[in-house]
């Protein structure tokens, strides 16, 4: 499993000031804390970057690198600001991710400059039809990506499917759909797509103290199914590799000591699989 | 070979819920099946219709409504009186629309006075409603249950910003209750989790998950209410399982359909038959999506949505 640190977001407030004043100390520290954690790539999202986004990118990677001695997940929607960061992207610890392609005409681009760049790319199954309805229409969707990226150069190995992860709060049935896409998309080539999530949104939007209960567990479910990446909290995900026997032990039906632990288990796996209504309370009912 | 119809079985069941003061209480709610679908389970009660009356004469009815109750609606016993010995109303529902802070700003003194008059001005079950002001209604609600105790009323509608208080006068003077979100199924279960959390009976509650007009909505309404019902059948969830409430002739008669002159829009037809079908329309909607009370306007349209339940029972 391969974990990329979620934490440098400029949704962040602490990162988005860094970001404004040029700050690396806090980046540089939220960094090298995700990958003592275990996180193999660290995700650098620094948004739309409208304004002089090829500086800032360049600035991070520098400013990352420094310190840690990983690849980099180059996150933006902005051409520009994307190839400032894969030049100055270090490939001494790893080849860049791009962060992302999908299918609206806007970001084929990136599959551009994953092979300029000779980078990895995510192909997140987005269309111009917005939000797919199901697993079905994700694969679709991904097909497309696949031979869209043959056009421009990228090898399929080098492509990382995005199912698009929703929030449980207003979107539960998509949960489900996610983890039949992880499937699925791993039977529409041989050697299997690789396939990656970003994570947390799954809880976005529920109380703070639910957040990595739903979290983890869902990643459990999504690595049972194969899935290769996860855009997530690398020390949530240590929990959650500790907890995965547990897991298999209450879907198995067996009884295990912990009872409290039990519950959450198990009212928590009805709520991803659409089994019972998802409320912000579930775990009290 | 005989045909078997394929039926299937339900784990859930909708709660049952009596309001209102013998003999004339009225029962909902109870069915162990989904809507209408007798031949899977029983429905023990059809889906009741509330006459809808205000505490003020109504000022942005349209006329054709307004004229139904032109003789009664400056006075609020009247026209209960009126759509109880006249037009044989099962319940009634009084909104107190006065005491919204743009519509009169009325006190909850004034309320309690209101109340009390028409309770012992009819014998039919009373459903009593705030004006949607999530502040005002808290203290208006507060009164209002108080003035209705002993009368097992139904009051509403508690909301995300005023539950509290509102289920707190539910359960002091022993009435029931309409929770409401909007247009969320899990706020909605939300909201009735921290009602019961209060000490609140989830037998005693209402679930309106916010109504919407034919053309404007609708079909939200109606899956989020479907969603409801399935939860409540078919998964067995209990945080689901209140009766469901359908406020119909609000949302129905604010819409131009129900008020555009023939002079403007001679192609629609008659504006009286127009509105009372899209009232009509609405509320068996509704109904089919699994609502337990409807609160409706218009008699003609009441008619012919009661005429409906008989045929579908």
């Amino acid at each position: 499993m391969i974990i990329i640190g979620e934490k440098i977001s400029i949704i962040a407030k602490k990162v988005r000031e860094a970001m404004l004043s040029r700050a690396p100390e806090p980046i540089q520290e939220l960094a090298e804390s995700q990958r003592r954690a275990g996180a193999h790539f660290i995700d650098v999202n620094i948004g739309p970057a409208e304004d002089k986004g090829d500086d800032l990118m360049r600035w991070m990677v520098e400013s990352i690198q420094e310190k840690v001695q990983a690849p980099l997940c180059l996150d933006t929607t902005n051409p520009v600001a994307l190839e400032a960061g894969l030049k100055a992207h270090n490939n001494q610890w790893g080849r860049a991710l791009i962060n992302s392609t999908s299918n609206e005409p806007e970001r084929f681009v990136m599959l551009e400059l994953a092979a300029k760049y000779n980078a990895q790319v995510i192909g997140l199954t987005l269309g111009k039809g917005g939000i797919p309805a199901d697993a079905e229409e994700r694969c679709e969707i991904a097909a497309e990506i696949m031979a869209r990226a043959a056009e421009y150069g990228v090898p399929l190995e080098d492509i990382y499917l995005d199912p698009l992860v929703l929030q449980i709060a207003t979107s539960q049935d998509h949960a489900a759909k996610v983890i039949d896409a992880v499937k699925m998309f791993q039977e529409i080539n041989d050697p299997p797509m690789k396939t990656v999530v970003g994570l947390s949104n799954i809880s976005n939007g529920c109380p703070k103290a639910i957040r990595p209960i739903l979290n983890k567990y869902y990643f459990i479910l999504l690595m049972n199914v194969g899935l290769t990446a996860a855009i997530a909290d690398p020390r949530e995900m240590a929990e959650a590799m500790q907890e995965r026997q547990l897991v298999e032990d209450v879907m198995a039906g067996k009884e295990i000591d912990d009872v409290k632990k039990m519950m959450e288990i198990k009212k928590t796996l009805d709520v991803i699989m659409n089994k019972t209504l998802y409320a912000h309370s579930y775990l009290e009912m | 070979m005989s045909y078997v119809i394929p039926k299937e079985t339900y784990s859930g069941n909708v709660l049952s819920l009596e309001f209102g003061k013998a003999p004339k209480s009225v029962k909902i709610g109870g069915e162990n099946t989904l809507p209408f679908l007798s031949f899977e389970g029983s429905i023990p009660n059809k889906p009741v219709i509330a006459y809808e009356i205000q505490d003020i004469t109504p000022d942005d009815w349209p006329d054709t409504v307004k004229a139904q109750y032109a003789f009664c609606s400056d006075n609020p016993v009247k026209w209960a009186q009126h759509c109880q010995n006249k037009l044989k109303a099962q319940a009634i529902s009084l909104r107190l629309i006065g005491t919204h802070p743009d519509r009169g700003d009325r006190s909850a003194g004034d309320v309690a006075k209101i109340v009390k008059d028409v309770l012992s001005a009819v014998d039919v079950p009373l459903i009593i409603l705030g004006s949607n002001h999530i502040e005002k209604d808290a203290s208006v609600l507060v009164a209002a249950a108080e003035a209705a105790s002993g009368y097992n009323c139904i009051i509403g509608k508690a909301q995300e910003g005023n539950y509290k208080t509102v289920v707190a006068a539910a359960l002091a003077h022993k009435h029931k209750l309409i929770a409401m979100s909007e247009l969320d199924i899990n706020l909605a279960k939300q909201l009735n989790i921290l009602i019961t959390q209060m000490g609140f009976d989830k037998e005693r509650l209402l679930t309106d998950p916010m109504c919407s007009a034919l053309g404007y909505g609708l079909e939200y309404t109606y899956s989020v209410m479907e969603r409801i019902r399935l939860a409540a059948i078919m998964q067995n969830d209990v945080t689901m399982q209140p009766p469901i409430v359908g406020d119909v002739g609000m949302y129905v008669w604010k819409v131009k359909e129900t008020f555009a002159s023939e002079s403007d829009v001679s192609q629609w037809g008659s504006i009286e038959e127009r509105g009372v079908a899209w009232e009509a329309v609405t509320a068996i909607a509704m109904l089919i999506a699994g609502t337990n009370l409807l609160i409706m306007r218009h008699p003609k349209a009441v008619e012919t949505v009661r005429k409906t339940i008989e045929e579908l029972v």
